[in-house]
């Protein structure tokens, strides 16, 4: 495609031919807006920030309430020492990522299964599904009495509110995945004698992978946010992202209140890129979806 | 050629479904080892259905069917790929789930790939293979386990007429080189009379054998076959059959 301009005079004029290589080098074929939208709303948003920061609030309120950029910036990000600045901030994000990680691994491990157990029989999905949702509906909130009886205040707790977020996805889309399995490969399968195991492991699971990593990728988020909603709930500790932010905001220090947030939020972000680039690598051959994910 | 080893033998088969869907009626014949039989019938007459009785995946209701299933080739309407897996990779499934030691089952599908012309493609992955390439890597995957029969299921309906015609001399020319017994449905006619050594035309349903053609010319079979007048003739003699079928099916209704 991009060797078709070189060799073959353009009959529409230069316009088209250029706009025909933007569209191979860049997503949507927006050319170099695809970089410069987001960048140009970022600096909006910097400067609504600061009109409101400074024309409409006095100097008390932009204090307390909302701190102009720099001041986030000089306070939160550049000042490092033990307990001002970022570095309790990035050790609470290494607390807080750690519990998501591990709710995370344990949804994944439990999901899975459970998901593999539904696939074997109807009665078996008909069991443990109703249940599934039930889990998936119940507001956190609702639990935090149950999980403080049963798990106490510290880190476990919150574990279990990442778990309690993220194995929703996990089991309804690996069982979707599991059961996308054509009824054409199944016979084929069952020409050549294939146990249980063999077509889990070979048809099954591998065909699964596209469903199961798309739910990967909401649970991922969802076990972000769990855990740091569980450090409201969960106090006891070491202290995580969201403990922080709730300390920072009672001790007025809005400043790395702030920075606190964005640390959060970019933490959100790496870990959806994270699990979308692994499954671009992982289906780039054989997904339509593949392309998607970049 | 019909006193050879049946490789194929169906003996009053019937078969009616759960719902009271009466498919096949009394379905009797054999195929012996080097016989390339090919049914024709109406849609819906029950053609698959007996394809997958021969194969075990179905059990009939009524009558018995001989087969050596431990190594079945069976060549589905779809090409059946697994999506995740490059051509090499498809076309060693089933010596892989037969258990094959690994340097066994590389030299299998090489020798598959190499026999359906795919030789240079065993790295690329189905999502960029044409219909017809697709087609010819299911029929290497089947090659791999060399099946004294093989069962094909409409194999060539989804590829375009110049596709599918090049498809038939080639598996026409397979079919002579291993010498394989083949059951085959389809459709079309000329893909019927230009493939095999029999032709049986099958009624609507409940699927019943109404007549059964021999055809004469010898393997291996030419493209221009296709444009000789004995062939155009045995072409329209089933043509007649199977409009005859068609007939019983509106008299049905």
């Amino acid at each position: 495609m991009t060797e078709q301009p070189t060799g073959i005079e353009p009959v529409d004029g230069d316009a088209e031919v250029e706009a025909d290589t933007e569209e191979n080098e860049s997503p949507k074929g927006m050319g170099v807006w695809a970089y410069l939208a987001p960048l140009i709303t970022f600096v909006l948003i910097i400067g609504v920030w600061y009109f409101i920061s400074y024309v409409r609030m006095d100097a008390v309120r932009r204090r307390t309430a909302l701190p102009a950029p720099h001041t986030v910036f000089e306070d939160g990000l550049l000042v490092w020492e033990d307990r001002k600045g970022l570095k309790p901030i990035l050790e609470a994000l290494l607390v807080t990522s750690r519990v998501a990680l591990i709710g995370l691994g344990i949804s994944i491990a439990i999901g899975v299964v459970l998901a593999i157990v539904m696939n074997t029989a109807k009665w078996a999905e008909r069991s443990i599904f109703p249940y599934a949702v039930i889990i998936q509906v119940t507001p956190i909130l609702a639990l935090v009495p149950l999980i403080r009886n049963w798990y106490g205040f510290g880190i476990p707790a919150r574990v279990v509110v990442c778990v309690l977020i993220a194995i929703f996805p996990v089991i309804t889309n690996t069982l979707f995945g599991l059961q996308s399995a054509k009824e054409g490969h199944h016979d084929l399968f069952t020409l050549h004698h294939a146990g249980w195991l063999t077509r889990l492991w070979r048809l099954e699971m591998p065909g699964a992978m596209p469903a199961f990593l798309t739910g990967l990728r909401i649970a991922a988020g969802g076990s972000v946010i769990g855990a740091v909603v569980g450090d409201f709930f969960f106090r006891q500790g070491e202290i995580g992202l969201g403990r922080l932010i709730d300390n920072y905001q009672k001790d007025t220090r809005i400043p790395e209140l702030f920075t606190a947030t964005i640390v959060a939020c970019l933490f959100g972000i790496a870990i959806f890129l994270i699990v979308g680039w692994i499954s671009t690598r992982t289906l780039k051959h054989w997904h339509e979806s593949a392309r998607n994910y970049t | 050629m019909s006193d050879a080893a049946p490789a194929l033998r169906f003996d009053k088969i019937s078969m009616t479904f759960p719902d009271g869907t009466e498919a096949l009626d009394g379905i009797s014949f054999g195929v012996s080892m080097g016989e390339f039989v090919t049914i024709v019938g109406p849609s819906g007459c029950g053609k698959s259905t007996l394809l997958r009785i021969a194969s075990g995946l179905l059990e009939p209701t009524s009558g018995r069917v001989e087969a050596d299933r431990e190594r079945i080739g069976y060549v589905f309407q779809d090409a059946t790929l697994l999506d995740w897996r490059n051509v090499q990779n498809n076309v060693e499934l089933l010596p892989q789930l037969h258990g094959f030691p690994k340097a066994e089952r590389k030299r299998l599908a090489s020798e598959a790939i190499e026999l359906v012309g795919l030789t240079g493609f065993e790295r690329h992955y189905p999502k960029s293979l044409s219909g017809g390439m697709k087609m010819r890597v299911s029929l290497a995957r089947t090659l791999t386990l060399a099946p004294p029969l093989f069962l094909f299921d409409e194999p060539f309906a989804a590829v375009d007429e110049i596709t599918r015609q090049r498809l038939n001399e080639e598996t026409q020319a397979l079919f002579q080189r291993e010498g394989f017994a083949g059951l085959f449905i389809t459709h079309s006619i000329s893909e019927a009379v230009f493939m095999s050594t029999r032709v049986m035309v099958m009624s609507a349903r409940p699927g019943r054998i109404l007549s059964e053609y021999a055809v004469p010319f010898s393997y291996p079979r030419q493209a221009e076959l296709r444009f000789d007048a004995r062939f155009g003739e045995l072409c329209g003699e089933v043509s007649v059959a199977l409009e005859g079928a068609h007939a019983s099916e509106a008299s049905d209704d």
